[in-house]
């Protein structure tokens, strides 16, 4: 067993947290511009908290960072697999455990006290969110080329319906933001960790 | 090998186009959100900065639509009973600006890299062999409608008129002061038409007569109306939204 004082953080996966951090930041604002020029429902995102100030501008942001985004999540998920820290961190994640967890979670008595391993909800949430940035960045590419990738249009419908898809990859994104703030903000050593490793 | 666009050269024209109070306007509206800077303290010499290296991602983005765009593949095409009715009106005018053009004095130029430069009048354009389809129109904003268009394959045009088929741009001027330019693969592409008609009737002036080039492989932006003359050329002709920042390949 390493003293306490080990890494639990590697500097790749601090780089590449908060590199992610800024890039979908840039991504969901433009995006909320992108999105205002042609709403899909009953409602635009309020100018001021946009990014891109008209189509063009928002445009050119969306698609600079979406290198980016696709860059640093190849990266965090290639580093994750080659250095096994996927599976330490992820897995197992049984479904008792996450029952054991919500219980948990619900009565405010969730343990978060140890910051080397991840909670069954942490190991849900994070993968979750894994799978949702995949799922925007293939709504993404159709709603960028439907006509070049066809089979990721067939998967999505069509078109318009992989907009809605991307729409909603947005909102499941904001929605984990907001939860992992507020997370951070509960237990503020773990910002601490994600800064400086330990 | 696929059309190798020079970057170095289409961004210095890019920039060059761009009259200064536009470009100034430009960085302003890229660069504001809610009428602050995106990073704290950013002066307007890093807006220019930020703006250009946007810019020259954006090049960058067409070097990799060229290269993505395959030439074989076609986009969907979509039963007569799935045109969207009204077809939208789309311009950067209003529809009360819409041009009229008089076709029976209508000339199409034909000029740059091409053998034969002579004008076409509307009545031998349309002994040309004509074909339709009925494709998704997809806008820039993100809306998308269906609708059906019928005229000449370009290809076919282009090789009528003996275009350099190696040559690496297709520019056009409209009767609406529009222009805009595409990719010699792009014009080459199996559903890339020069349209007379629209749901089998002449294509009326709200949707570009007397001609308007159809692309199902391009944004609405990049199908250009009221066309009154095309030509050939490998100098960056840009376009009218191109100039003011939106991506030159705008291909889907």
């Amino acid at each position: 067993m390493k003293p306490v004082h080990q890494i639990t953080h590697p500097f790749w996966l601090r780089l590449n947290h908060w590199i992610n951090l800024i890039v979908v930041v840039i991504m969901v604002l433009s995006g909320w511009r992108i999105y205002n020029a042609s709403p899909i429902f009953d409602f635009v995102f309020p100018k001021g908290i946009t990014l891109g100030g008209w189509l063009g501008g928002a445009l050119l942001w969306h698609f600079a960072a979406m290198w980016l985004l696709f860059l640093n999540g190849v990266m965090y998920l290639l580093l994750n697999i080659a250095t096994g820290r996927f599976k330490a961190r992820f897995y197992p994640l049984r479904p008792r455990d996450l029952i054991r967890d919500l219980i948990a979670a619900l009565k405010g008595k969730l343990a978060h006290d140890t910051l080397t391993e991840y909670n069954a909800i942490q190991k849900l949430a994070y993968l979750f969110v894994i799978a949702d940035v995949i799922l925007l960045v293939m709504s993404g590419l159709v709603v960028w080329k439907p006509v070049q990738f066809p089979l990721l249009r067939e998967l999505m419908g069509d078109y318009d319906s992989a907009r809605i898809v991307h729409f909603f990859g947005m909102v499941a994104l904001v929605l984990f933001f907001v939860v992992h703030v507020v997370m951070v903000a509960l237990v503020p050593k773990t910002l601490i960790l994600m800064i400086r490793g330990r | 090998m696929k059309d190798k666009l020079d970057k170095a050269v289409i961004v210095q024209e890019a920039l060059k186009e761009l009259p200064s109070s536009t470009r100034r306007l430009f960085l302003k509206r890229t660069l504001t959100l809610g009428g602050l800077s995106l990073l704290t303290g950013c002066t307007v010499t890093d807006e220019d900065s930020a703006e250009r290296m946007l810019m020259k991602i954006s090049r960058f983005n067409d070097n990799v639509q060229a290269w993505l765009f395959d030439p074989n593949k076609l986009a969907p095409t979509y039963p007569e009973s799935m045109i969207t009715k009204p077809f939208p009106f789309n311009a950067y005018y209003d529809i009360d600006k819409v041009p009229e053009v008089n076709g029976e004095e209508f000339k199409l130029e034909v000029s740059g890299l091409v053998a034969d430069k002579h004008s076409w009048p509307l009545a031998e354009l349309y002994q040309l062999p004509q074909t339709d389809q009925v494709t998704r129109h997809i806008c820039v904003e993100g809306w998308s409608a269906i609708g059906k268009w019928g005229g000449v394959t370009f290809a076919t045009f282009l090789k009528r008129i003996g275009a350099d088929l190696t040559a690496k741009y297709v520019g056009f001027k409209c009767a609406d002061d529009y222009y805009t330019s595409i990719d010699m693969p792009t014009a080459l592409h199996a559903q890339t038409l020069l349209t007379f008609t629209y749901g089998g009737k002449t294509l009326p002036p709200e949707y570009g007569y007397p001609m308007k080039l159809r692309m199902p492989t391009k944004l609405g932006y990049k199908n250009p109306k009221h066309i009154v003359a095309i030509f050939v050329t490998n100098t960056y002709p840009g376009g009218y939204w191109e100039d003011k920042g939106y991506n030159w390949f705008g291909g889907v």
